[in-house]
Order: C-alpha cells, then structure tokens, then sequence
C-alpha cells in the first residue's frame, strides 16, 4: 500500500506529467484561460488516465506480451492498440457522462474529444510500459498522474486570469506570457525532483 | 477562408494558392508560434540539432502521408468514427517511421524514446487532417502537411540551435566551445580569450525551451503584429 502511495505522489508532484515532462501542452495551453473550464479539462484527464492506463495495462502484458495470448512478440502493435484503445474510452466515457449526468456533460462536453489527442494520455500509457508498472501500480499512476495534470492546468488559469490586468508588452501577450509562467512553473517544480519518498516509509 | 478557396479548384497544378499552403505555414501560419500546436515534443527532443532534424523528418514524413491518405478516403469515412479512422491511419504510419529508425539509426531511437510515439498525439497532424484533409482534394492535401510539417521543423531547429549551442557548446554534436582541449574554442586553455565563458546549463532543461519558445513568439508578433492577441 505504501508503495502505491508513493507511486501516486511521484507521479503528481516529483514526475508531473505537465511540469517536469511537458506533456499535453497543445490543450494545455489552449484551455487554460479561465479556471472554470480548465478545471472541466483537467478533470476529465483525471478520470481517461485512470481508465485507460490499467486497460492498456492489460493489453500490453495479455496481448502483447511474449507471455500473452498469441506466445509471441507483438509489441509493435503497442501504438495503434492504444490510441485505439484511448480514442474508444474517450468515445465511451462521453456517451456514459451524457446519459447519467448531462449537467457534467454539459461542462466537460466539449474537452472530452480534445483529450484523445492529448500526448499525455498516451505518454502515461508508454511510460508506464518502460517502467514496467504492475496492475495496482498503473492505476496508481493513471490517477497520480491525471491529479498532478489537473493541478497544473488550475494553476497557470489562475494565473493567466491575474496577470490579463498586468502590463505586458504587446507582442508577449496571451501566448507568450502563458509560456513563460509555464517555463518559470517547471523550474519550481524541478526544486521537488530531490525528494527521498522512501525517507517516508 | 483562403482555404475553402483552393478547394474549388481541382488539377494538379502548381500555383499561387499552392505555393501558400507551402509558405505559409513557415511564418504567418506557423503551427507552433502561432497555432499551438505541436508543442510536447518541441520542448522534449530539442536538447540537440541532430535529435531535432531526425524528429522534423519524421513529423514531415507523418503529416504528408496522413493527409494524403485521409483526403483520398475523406468522402469513405463515416463523420462519427472519424477520430479513430484518422488516429488508426497516423499510428500506422508512425509505427513504420519508429520500426525504420530503430533499423537505421538506433542511437536516435534510443534518446527519442517514447517521443517518436507521441508524433500520434502531436496536435500538427490532427489539426491539420481536420482543419484540410477532410475537406480537400489528396495533392493539396498533401501539400499542406508537408508545409506544416517543414513549418514545425524550422521551428524545432531554431529550439534546438539555441539550446544546443548555450547549452552544450555544440553544433549538430560538433564542439565549438567549452571546458577541454577537444573543443574547437578551449576555454580552459592558457591566456584563452573566451576564459570567462561558462556553459549555461539551464538550457539543457525543458523549461528553457518554454523561454526560448515565448522569445520567438516575442520577436514574431513585434515583426508581424497583426499577429497579437487582442484578448
């Protein structure tokens, strides 16, 4: 257990998917302008990763495998199976949310394509590969991972929200600014990549 | 739009309209400073210039061929399928690119990692196949991926320079200058001119590629303002 809560913080905080890895900056940079829809985003990155990384999980070890079902090496499938399998959960996590709950879908609705192409779906689902998670691990990481997403789009929303009343030069406006903030983000995140979790246990 | 423009015309002509969708992606419509698009593997294989040309060959070969395919089949595809259609088409593609560079150079293979993978998620070719191919004929098409392709590849190289270059003292793994004898300028020898020279070992990090991105996009909008964000 302690283990898989270590998993968890690693991947939120030492290893952010947004901050230390750069991942899923395309909806990343576009999304953030307020905190109201950046937060839809990023919770709807929370819950495709959770999903997503413990099927792929199961692809990549049943399938895929040279243990798997077919005995032999097939790893060169690995891509198409899982943007495949990525692009249908996404599909079908859309279909559920509209049936049962059609205010969330309301708020979410127009994010939830957005992240079939969001890379850090499927970098969570190819890092998990190279370091070769097991099942409880890789859900573990699909929602550290997810929940360390979601803080950072939170975090430079709000602040791109502030800093709209700032006096920036004109041609730094809007974008430039927002890769900035990123830029001076991952630096402050960088400052936590020395944490010791075993210190903890 | 211009490019509902080009659509009417049909032959496999070389003009005006088609020399833009080459041109034009290099500047005023270039997909990473001004689309957005493209960015994850921007920051993450641009600590040097050889990486950097391997992944534009790639991107270039991923966007042309996509759009291609798309676009001849555009009118074959069922609208609400689309999205797996168009993912099933890039992947394969991608999975020739990574199994042919794993063949002939394995030592980029290697650093790029699951980069070469992400070129699926990299947002240059699903925009583009949405935002043209699916509503353009297959040459032109094909035209416009690889003016975005050659777009996002000037870019990363113009990244990589800078980075490379204070980062490591290196051109394309070339030494140019830095701390031993094996370097072209050695700033560590006797009575060097370049004594005072330090290595600026923040650009080796992802987030210098954030400040040098955000100075390109700075020294873009003051040439061309009518690029600025009004909002």
């Amino acid at each position: 257990m302690g283990e898989l809560i270590n998993i968890f913080i690693k991947s939120a905080f030492i290893e952010n998917l947004a901050l230390s890895y750069f991942l899923g900056m395309c909806s990343y940079l576009a999304v953030s302008k307020t905190v109201k829809t950046a937060f839809g985003l990023g919770l709807a990155v929370i819950f495709v990763l959770a999903i997503t990384m413990p099927i792929n999980w199961a692809i990549n070890t049943y399938l895929l495998g040279e243990g798997g079902m077919f005995g032999t090496d097939l790893t060169f499938l690995r891509l198409i199976l899982f943007i495949a399998v990525i692009a249908s959960m996404v599909q079908l996590v859309e279909m559920v949310v509209e049936k049962y709950s059609p205010s969330l879908y309301n708020s979410l609705g127009i994010f939830l394509p957005l992240i079939t192409v969001n890379c850090a779906i499927l970098g969570g689902s190819l890092f998990m590969v190279s370091k070769e998670y097991g099942f409880a691990e890789s859900v573990s990481f699909g929602l550290g991972g997810g929940f360390g997403w979601f803080l950072a789009i939170i975090a430079i929303a709000a602040i791109r929200e502030k800093i709209r009343y700032s006096d920036v030069p004109a041609p730094l406006r809007g974008l430039g600014m927002a890769f900035l903030l990123t830029g001076l983000m991952g630096l402050a995140f960088m400052s936590l990549m020395g944490i010791d979790l075993a210190a903890f246990n | 739009m211009a490019e509902a423009a080009v659509a009417k015309k049909q032959g496999m002509t070389f003009g005006k309209n088609e020399k833009k969708l080459l041109v034009d992606p290099l500047s005023t419509n270039n997909p990473i400073t001004v689309q957005v698009l493209g960015i994850c593997s921007a920051l993450a294989v641009t600590t040097g210039m050889k990486n950097s040309l391997v992944m534009a060959i790639a991107v270039v070969f991923v966007t042309m061929f996509s759009s291609l395919i798309t676009s001849a089949l555009r009118n074959a595809i069922p609208k609400q399928v689309r999205m797996i259609v168009q993912l099933v088409i890039i992947a394969t593609l991608v999975t020739i690119v990574e199994l042919t560079l794993k063949a002939v150079s394995y030592d980029s293979y290697k650093q790029l990692s699951v980069f070469i993978g992400l070129i699926i998620t990299n947002c240059i070719v699903m925009g583009r196949l949405e935002a043209f191919a699916m509503g353009n004929d297959p040459y032109r098409s094909a035209l416009d991926g690889i003016g975005n392709g050659l777009g996002y590849g000037v870019i990363l190289m113009a990244i990589a320079f800078v980075r490379e270059l204070f980062g490591k003292g290196e051109f394309f793994g070339l030494k140019i200058i830095g701390a031993s004898p094996e370097y072209w300028v050695d700033t560590a020898a006797e009575g060097s001119w370049m004594g005072w020279y330090q290595p600026n070992n923040l650009m080796i990090l992802f987030p210098a590629a954030m400040f040098v991105i955000a100075v390109m996009i700075w020294i873009h909008r003051a040439w061309k303002p009518q690029l600025v964000d009004v909002s």
